[in-house]
């Protein structure tokens, strides 16, 4: 079998690149280790509306709620809520991923890419230090498969960019270990709430994403720094007697967030980084579908040039990481910034400025606009900040 | 060595992010620890949502 790109995963970032390849006229395979794309989720499945509609047409079939705002609760109970009431206008989406991750699947078939599922990736062929294509392992079997260039979307257990000699090994500062139970019977808004400190998610969050009518995505996020003797599902336990006592529990899934700065190198000779294989979720929220897909977008723009050329060299796939770098680097390392500086703060630092806050109507609804209100009384760090908007 | 309780087990792919030395690897749903790779760090341990990882 040969193909001119192998994609290995098919999560949002994975599908989405072989979509885009095999719409630029490109022979693709995309490989699925699981038996069933979609599932188990692994995600808190929020995304901002603005960014997606970049990316996809909105399908009602995949869309769970669209969100109105956010409310955030400091340590002390503070609250702020975020919203764009007087547009009138949706600021996000919580997605149906089973349903969405299988859509996105299905279009990259449907723009003529071929699909393996329940095939494992178990190493890449080399001649020399050239990729020549993949091992893959499907009920036992073991098999070759050609190809010039290898896609990992392999997430966040990514294996791919390792057996390149690219170290994806995430540090316990950089990686949130989450806990999340989808509920029913529990009443929500059409708001996303946060909680934050350290009784609740050490070095993270908890979350309130609405599902739709009484149900809703309620989880947490603990710094791998800060994981310990006490396990996120247990945080998760205490959060939800908090939250919503009544609520029934109709499913559990857990997970691994990158909160680190992209992967560098993302690109070796014959291969690209994309998603969270390449670290690529925002280091404050987590939230790594948009992220994801934009970088599959852009591997696979790029792909298709190195196709055209035959040149599949590290040298020239470079250009994924730099396109991708100059559109979101910037943000990356501002958002790192400032996870970093949220990190070294306490519960009654964070609940302080939020009570001084209390009345302010934060009208830029983004996680930014909440933070430059945060650290306005921080001249130190409103500072360093400066130099990530000019 | 580290050893995974497969009851507790989530198979999240959370150890496998954040082991240095490629010892683990999650196939669907199972957990696989490569002994001879183990360096014995506890990062897994640590990170674990669940807490299936034991020494």
């Amino acid at each position: 079998m040969e193909y001119d790109a192998v994609v290995i995963g098919a999560g949002p970032s994975g599908s989405f690149c072989a979509k885009t390849m095999a719409e630029g006229g490109l022979r693709v395979l995309l490989v699925e280790k699981k038996q069933e794309i979609g599932a188990p989720v692994r995600c808190a499945e929020g995304v901002g509306k603005e960014d997606f509609l970049e990316l996809v047409d909105v399908d009602r079939r995949w869309i769970s709620v669209e969100i109105e705002g956010a409310v955030i609760y400091a340590p002390d109970g503070t609250k702020i809520t975020m919203s764009r009431e007087h547009s009138g206008n949706e600021v996000g989406y919580v997605l149906e991923r089973k349903i969405f991750d299988r859509h996105l699947a299905e279009e990259a078939a449907k723009a003529g890419a071929e699909i393996m599922v329940k095939t494992r990736a178990i190493g890449l062929l080399k001649e020399g230090n050239k990729i020549k294509g993949v091992k893959l392992s499907r009920m036992g079997e073991i098999f070759e498969v050609e190809s010039n260039l290898v896609i990992g979307a392999d997430g966040v257990e990514s294996l791919v960019g390792r057996w390149a000699g690219i170290n994806t090994a995430l540090k316990p500062n950089d990686v949130e270990s989450c806990a999340q139970y989808l509920v029913k019977g529990i009443d929500v808004k059409p708001y996303c709430e946060f909680y934050l400190g350290s009784r609740f998610a050490p070095g993270g969050y908890a979350w309130v994403f609405p599902k739709g009518r009484d149900m809703a995505n309620v989880g947490l996020g603990v710094l791998g720094k800060y994981s310990g003797e006490k396990k996120p599902i247990e945080y998760l336990n205490e959060f939800l007697e908090f939250r919503c006592p009544e609520a029934k529990v109709v499913e559990l899934i857990v997970g691994a967030v990158p909160v680190a700065m992209p992967v560098e190198p993302m690109v070796a000779d014959g291969l690209m980084l994309v998603g969270d294989a390449a670290h690529l979720a925002d280091p404050i929220t987590g939230g790594g579908i948009l992220n994801g897909m934009d970088s599959g977008r852009i591997a696979g723009k790029v792909a298709i040039e190195a196709k055209r050329r035959d040149d599949f060299s590290a040298g020239f796939l470079k250009r994924y990481e730099k396109e991708f770098m100059e559109k979101h680097g910037k943000i990356f390392k501002r958002n790192y910034f400032i996870k970093e500086k949220l990190m070294g703060m306490s519960d009654e630092e964070i609940s302080e400025i939020f009570r001084a806050l209390k009345d302010v109507n934060i009208e830029d609804l983004s996680v930014f606009g909440l933070i430059k209100e945060m650290f306005r009384k921080n001249p130190k760090i409103l500072f360093e900040l400066r130099k990530y908007f000019l | 060595m580290v050893s995974v309780n497969r009851e507790r087990c989530g198979y999240c792919g959370a150890c496998v992010g954040i082991c240095p030395s490629t010892a683990l690897e999650l196939v669907e749903l199972h957990l696989k620890i490569y002994d001879e790779k183990c360096v014995n760090c506890g990062l897994c341990i640590r990170i674990c949502p669940m807490g299936a990882l034991e020494v």
